[in-house]
């Protein structure tokens, strides 16, 4: 039976590179694990040169029309209206009970015209929230492809082939141009917590930008990278994922699968002074209460590790893959929260995870225990909570002077 | 002198077995009698033409309570059950509708035909889950007469009470809208696609006389999607060997646990002794002697035909002579040469492994309601229709298939009664409208079975051919089924019990009837269930 899920613009050329037909789902959408048999040297690109992702299968919308910034300011905690024409927003966004229903990007594309990615379909939801505006949500999650350049080598690769300020781009900025003659939007924008760019632009261009990218960026160390390597890079950058870190309001079916944006570390992108929005209210009386609960970086030490695979005559087992298995968390005996997803990371050569604890053990510096598998029994490795990101190279926001 | 026992069930139907099996199990003697040659009652299956298995009237399982295949252990009696995945609504325009079990190729087919809609059946399907959370507790409890100041009923109320309480007001006031609202207003307060909203309402008029616009047809929705198999709601699956097979595993269950299980042994009436039920009479006059009798029959003959009417209260005779079967389903069961071809979706593939339902629109299924309003059966059925062979092989020779066709409406009281021309007419008004989405369907029959109303009534013994022992109407459910006063499985004859989907919760392969009855007797007997 052939492949019954959803092809990204750029299918017929990932198709032909993998190796292992390691095909995942994402958003409906057949995506590579890896290219490769194994994607360490994909992950490497994303920190050494410039790992290219198709991340087509993001849901995307343009909005547009004179109360766009109206519509964006109503459904989402930032300060839609006060952004530049360029400017990225990233940001949860709520249920009326403040309760976060996705997370993604708003660009200000022109005056009243934006484009928002979110991880789930959210048509419906815009469209409920615009009653008597003027304004159009359109969905162009097919006919808008778009790639992530991620890496060091990134904004040299991009200043070579686009026809756009690429270099002097700030980081959260997003500018207009062309690639090899092909209309495109660059936002200096990103997963993995690196330089690096998005590049977003129509489907029926996929393939001439794709090839183009990949001819001029052998010499900058540029891979296809598959969304096993982009995981363990999130990770590190301390960025969460839904579904994995937390569940949509949507969909959690009993009160304890829901999250605030405080708990979840982005009470930054709340602007409770900006006017009303969805949440408001409950994000303000959260706010003044505080957060019961909150997503926290873990780290594990190594000499636990060591210990503990020692007893049983081994070398501490690193897992090459991040893992997004709920795992305990414990205090002083007792399990008082979990983790949601983890990794051995390469570059900070550390066992790290993202954990949801009650807000008195959630200070960094705190003492806690993570369960770890040894040879089949579990047993409780030391953790220290830790600020996130883990990893946070100064490149990311740098601008050349 | 025949051997005497602590319980005769009158009627081999899943319920009864249910109770046979609940009443052996606590090491009671038990007998089960039932007048066909088979067990089952409308869960049967049967080789009506040599080579091919149908199941004959009830042809899906979802709504077993897992309670019971656990209790029971129907698992190690032989029941399994095969996923039954997919639902495809050909439309007359050549395209189709289709929902795929599987998430992600359900979102994509959705947004094909709305982006909104596939984003509010998320939101749809949390809501129903908390629906049928919200209804399962009712699901597991002997109804209490709200009337009575009994400690028992009065605590039942009370914690009834605490349970909506405990919905918080969003759900209870969704709950109160499913439960007086119809279908096709319900479904379009969330939905915009027609195929859609027809193939969901469908589930609300499913052994009803009403139509998808009737009010009172959003809660039938409901009770369909209360199914759960292994924890999953809202999952159907088809009983490898047909739904037969599950009478059967009861019955095995029920065996092994001691019972005894006669068939073609048809109970005349139930014997009386100052008052008392004290046995039965079966036809032809052998009498059997038992501590209890429990009727899985229908309401109407458990209380009217089982019975003298003089025995019972006038009230209650009153009340259930108002009781509503009226029948308005049909099947047509075929054995096929080959496999039908589906303009919509030629050749053969996965789509025939899972449900085809002739619901294009909400006004397709309100217009095939009028028909049967003014007693005829509808020009253009709604039909759900599987395919038992491709699920399971054994159902049919290699290579030649079975399908099972569930038809609405077809009206109990059809205009000029039902005669054999009527039945074969309806026949061919089934298959021509299939033929309309199948073309190569007509060559392919080699034989043709159609099950009206009539014949329900005349062969499985449900009166008025009504699938669910009574309509699933508000007014015929929890406290009032079958009747006020009589909805706890007693009835006024002492020693005299009701098991039957006519008693709460009722409809559908549930086997809750027969489990709620068993444990009242058992508390009657003081034993503790």
């Amino acid at each position: 039976m052939s492949l019954q899920l959803l092809r990204t613009p750029f299918h017929d050329r990932t198709a032909g590179l993998a190796q292992g037909a390691a095909w995942r789902r994402w958003a409906g959408h057949a995506v590579l694990g890896s290219y490769e048999l194994h994607h360490d040297r994909e992950y490497a690109a994303i920190r050494n040169g410039v790992g290219l992702l198709d991340v087509s299968p993001l849901y995307k919308y343009l909005i547009h029309g004179s109360d766009a910034a109206r519509l964006l300011d109503r459904v989402l905690p930032r300060h839609v209206a006060a952004s530049r024409v360029g400017q990225v927003l990233y940001m949860p966004w709520c249920d009326g009970h403040g309760k976060v229903i996705d997370d993604g990007t708003c660009t200000r594309l022109a005056e009243n015209r934006f484009r928002l990615t979110s991880a789930d379909p959210s048509i419906r939801w815009l469209q409920r929230n615009a009653v008597g505006m003027d304004v159009v949500v359109e969905d162009v999650s097919r006919s808008l492809a778009a790639l992530a350049l991620q890496g060091p080598r990134s904004r040299e690769l991009l200043m070579r082939l686009a026809d756009a300020d690429v270099e002097g781009l700030r980081y959260f900025r997003a500018v207009e141009g062309s690639l090899r003659g092909v209309p495109v939007w660059i936002s200096r924008t990103g997963y993995t917590g690196d330089l690096g760019y998005e590049v977003w632009l129509a489907s029926a261009d996929a393939l001439t930008v794709w090839d183009a990218l990949i001819e001029e960026g052998a010499g900058y160390g540029l891979l296809p990278a598959g969304i096993l390597a982009l995981d363990v890079a999130r990770i590190e950058a301390g960025l969460i994922m839904i579904d994995v870190d937390y569940v949509s309001a949507h969909r959690a079916v009993v009160p304890s699968q829901l999250s605030t944006p405080y708990e979840l570390g982005l009470g930054w992108a709340v602007k409770l002074d900006k006017g009303p929005f969805n949440g408001r209210e409950a994000l303000a009386a959260e706010k003044a209460r505080g957060p019961a609960w909150q997503l926290v970086g873990i780290e594990v030490d190594w000499d636990a590790l060591v210990a503990l695979f020692g007893q049983a005559g081994l070398p501490p087992q690193l897992p090459s893959v991040a893992w997004r298995t709920s795992i305990p968390v414990f205090v002083g005996g007792s399990q008082v929260g979990y983790a949601t997803s983890g990794c051995w990371s390469p570059i900070l050569k550390k066992s790290v995870a993202l954990a949801h604890l009650p807000a008195r053990y959630a200070a960094p510096g705190t003492g806690v225990e993570l369960e770890v598998t040894v040879e089949h029994f579990r047993r409780r490795a030391a953790a220290t909570v830790v600020p996130t990101p883990f990893f946070d190279p100064e490149r990311k926001k740098a601008v050349p002077s | 002198m025949t051997r005497s026992y602590d319980a005769i069930i009158i009627g081999g139907g899943h319920n009864g077995l249910v109770t046979a099996a609940y009443l052996a199990r606590s090491g009671r003697r038990v007998l089960v009698l039932e007048r066909r040659h088979i067990l089952g009652g409308a869960a049967v299956t049967e080789e009506i033409f040599p080579g091919f298995k149908f199941s004959v009237f009830s042809y899906v399982v979802s709504l077993l309570r897992p309670e019971i295949i656990r209790e029971l252990d129907l698992a190690s009696h032989g029941l399994q059950i095969l996923p039954l995945e997919s639902t495809l609504t050909p439309l007359p325009n050549g395209d189709h509708f289709m929902a795929w079990g599987d998430h992600d190729r359900a979102r994509q087919e959705l947004m094909r035909h709305s982006l909104r809609d596939a984003e509010a059946y998320e939101e749809f399907g949390r809501e129903m889950h908390h629906m049928a959370m919200a209804v399962r507790p009712i699901l597991e409890m002997v109804p209490p007469d709200p009337t009575s100041l009994s400690p028992s009923d009065l605590g039942a109320m009370l914690r009834l009470g605490k349970h909506m309480h405990d919905l918080g007001s969003e759900r209870f006031h969704m709950l109160y809208r499913l439960m007086t609202m119809s279908s096709a207003d319900f479904l379009s307060e969330w939905f915009e696609c027609e195929p859609l909203k027809a193939t969901k309402s469908a589930s609300g008029i499913i052994g009803t006389f009403l139509g998808p616009r009737s009010p009172g047809t959003a809660y039938v929705l409901l009770h369909h999607y209360m199914g759960d198999i292994d924890g999953a709601f809202r999952a159907w699956g088809f009983a490898r060997g047909g739904t037969g097979a599950i009478s059967e595993a009861i019955a095995s269950a029920a065996r092994a646990a001691g019972a005894e299980i006669r068939t073609e042994a048809g109970v005349e009436r139930v014997l009386l002794e100052r008052g008392r039920a004290a046995g039965v009479v079966l036809e032809g006059g052998e009498e059997i002697r038992s501590r209890v009798v429990v009727s899985a029959l229908d309401p109407r003959r458990t209380f009217l035909q089982m019975l003298e009417p003089e025995s019972l209260p006038g009230d209650l005779v009153d009340s259930l002579r108002r009781y509503r079967f009226r029948g308005s389903s049909g099947k047509v069961n075929l054995a096929l040469d080959r496999l039908p071809d589906f303009t919509c979706m030629p050749g053969p593939g996965p789509h025939l492994g899972g449900a085809v339902s002739i619901s294009p629109s909400i006004e397709y299924l309100e217009r095939a309601h009028d028909d049967a309003k003014y007693g005829e059966f509808s020009r253009r059925p709604y039909m759900d229709v599987i395919l038992p062979s491709m699920i399971d092989p054994g159902m049919a020779p290699p290579g030649k298939h079975v399908m099972s066709i569930f038809v609405q409406y077809a009206p109990y009281h059809l205009n000029g009664g039902w005669t054999d021309q009527r039945r074969e007419a309806f026949g061919d008004t089934v298959i021509d409208t299939l033929s309309e989405y199948a073309p190569n369907l007509k060559s392919a029959i080699l034989h043709r079975q159609v099950v009206t109303p009539k014949d329900i009534e005349t062969v499985a013994g449900l009166s008025e051919g009504n699938i669910f022992h009574g309509e699933l109407a508000l007014n015929q459910l929890f406290f009032l089924r079958p009747a006020a006063q009589w909805a706890k499985y007693r009835t006024p004859v002492r020693h005299y019990y009701q098991c039957g989907s006519g008693t709460h919760p009722g409809g559908g392969i549930m086997g809750a009837s027969g489990r709620l009855a068993a444990r009242e007797i058992l508390t009657d007997w003081g034993q503790r269930p």
